[in-house]
């Protein structure tokens, strides 16, 4: 068996990978506005009604209100928050959302460019590692808030990390030992004769479940439970630092949704020519986002104890029994 | 209904007092956890996702207000209208005042006068100088609907009557005798 990192004799020149953060960036800051509205939108109808159709054609100019309005919002800081820790948080959520988009692939190697930001070797470590950093943008702004529901928002977002980052990779290793590399490129290359979604399928669900944990959204999203805890970790902060904690929120959706895309469901695989393939990933990440949008607007949140409960009784021992049976099937076969 | 003592053994240890006839042990639901458990809650998870597909399938229930409005029934009493005969254009309101003594709120003012050979106003001997209902103490009843002797006064259909200052809110006899205003905010030409 080989050493499971990704291939690294394939170099690109300096300025392609400018070039290539440049789009990531930009597209990710025009799909999200889009995101926003089309999520209310979608929730509006699940609840039969309309959702926002005021501003512009079919409400679709809203989020450029929402933004507006954000950014004219007066820059307002609690007297008893620390304030280098205050200021730096909402930052650290969107660098490292922004970061683990990089490694989301949307197609092969074409014209000696590829079609996502970088193959790194250690491959999905890099996307754990950087939304374990994001989280410490929540537990930051919530600690530095000086405020008691920000507090209480984050200890819940530290108790929920811990939960569900466990289940989440021992879900993604059943897929790992399948296609014996870490590296999401090799791992969509591995599915070209069946999508990991049909063998893995506890795997699939364990990993959408911990997947909207991760991204803190509904039924998990005790560390925000506006009901609750007013907003938790955001509750202290305004104008575009709130925006950016949201922002960051539907950049963690993305990045969920396409680790799910090219780990279970092909990735850019998909019939049709090979240009398609940016195309079909992208039409695979809007289905689970719309999935997710679709649970969100179905389920209540969970408490407190039912979450730990769920996260340490019936997920990880799944994930475990997953993988050892995963491990056995590889080595027998 | 019978009451049905607890028999659990554990609830009779720790629970001495369990064994009075007035205790009555409730019916719980099945305890989440375990196996079945976690089977149920996926199960139910499932349908309540499949019911709010539907309601995503059945479309919005929204009427968009001021573009569309609801039907009113037709006797909904709203704003007062005073009428015309309509073929020689006189006002049927000859000032009688038993409108106004029939008024509960006592929000109708009516001040009568001669119709001069001159000028004919109402189709009776006299008519209605001033007709005033000041609408911001209005209880829409009705009475003085049925108190009239020659329907000159009906309740029509228009509801939309907010105002930002109360001396707006009292109706003069021309007010009543036209037709409604269009006053609801719509939605401006290519917005």
């Amino acid at each position: 068996m080989s050493v499971p990192f990704g291939d690294t004799g394939f170099a690109e020149a300096t300025w392609i990978l400018v070039v290539k953060s440049v789009v990531i960036f930009v597209a990710i800051f025009l799909i999200v506005p889009v995101l926003t509205v089309v999520e209310r939108k979608l929730i509006g109808r699940f609840q039969c009604r309309y959702g926002p159709n005021r501003v512009g054609p079919v409400g679709l100019l809203q989020p450029l209100a929402d933004v507006g309005k954000l950014i004219s919002k007066e820059f307002y800081r609690p007297l008893n928050s620390v304030p280098l820790l205050w200021a730096i948080a909402p930052p650290l959520v969107i660098i490292s959302g922004v970061a683990t988009l990089a490694i989301i692939p949307f197609g092969n190697v074409k014209d000696g460019v590829g079609f996502y930001g970088i193959d790194v070797p250690i491959g999905i470590l890099y996307f754990f590692a950087f939304s374990s950093i994001g989280f410490y943008g929540l537990l930051l702004g919530g600690w530095a808030s000086g405020s008691k529901y920000s507090f209480l928002g984050a200890m819940r977002s530290a108790a929920q990390l811990i939960s569900y980052e466990v289940a989440m990779g021992l879900a993604l290793l059943g897929v790992i030992l399948m296609a014996g590399s870490l590296s999401l490129v090799s791992i969509v290359e591995a599915q070209d004769q069946i999508w990991y979604v049909v063998p893995q399928i506890v795997a699939f669900l364990i990993f959408i479940v911990a997947g909207l944990a991760e991204s803190s959204r509904s039924p998990f999203d005790l560390p925000e439970a506006d009901a609750e805890l007013v907003a938790g970790y955001n509750t202290e902060y305004g104008g575009m630092r709130f925006g950016s904690y949201l922002l960051a929120e539907y950049i963690e959706l993305i990045v969920v949704a396409g680790v799910a895309s090219a780990f279970f469901l092909g990735g850019w695989q998909g019939p049709g020519p090979g240009w398609l393939d940016p195309i079909w990933m992208l039409v695979k990440i809007l289905a689970l986002i719309f999935v997710f949008i679709w649970i969100r607007a179905t389920l209540p949140r969970l408490r407190y104890d039912q979450l730990m409960s769920l996260g340490w009784k019936v997920l990880l021992p799944l994930a475990t029994l997953n993988v050892l049976v995963t491990a056995v099937l590889v080595v027998v076969a | 209904m019978e009451a049905k003592l607890n028999t659990d053994k554990a609830d009779w240890e720790r629970f001495p007092y369990l064994d009075s006839a007035d205790v009555i042990s409730v019916q719980r639901g099945p305890q989440p956890g375990g196996a079945a458990g976690a089977y149920r809650a996926f199960g139910e998870t499932l349908r309540g996702l499949k019911t709010v597909f539907g309601r995503l399938v059945e479309g919005p229930v929204t009427i968009q207000y001021p573009e569309e409005k609801t039907p009113v029934y037709p006797r909904f009493r709203g704003r007062h209208k005073l009428h015309r005969f309509e073929d020689t254009g006189l006002e049927k309101c000859v000032g009688c005042s038993l409108c106004a003594a029939a008024c509960p709120a006592d929000c109708i003012r009516v001040v009568a006068a001669e119709n001069g050979p001159g000028q004919r106003v109402s189709a009776g001997e006299r008519y209605a100088e001033v007709y005033e209902i000041n609408l911001s103490r209005c209880i829409f009843c009705g009475y003085c609907e049925v108190a009239c002797p020659f329907d000159a006064i009906t309740m029509g259909h228009d509801y939309e009557m907010s105002d930002y200052n109360r001396s707006d809110l009292i109706f003069t006899k021309e007010m009543l005798l036209a037709e409604p205003l269009d006053r609801t905010p719509l939605r401006m030409e290519g917005e």
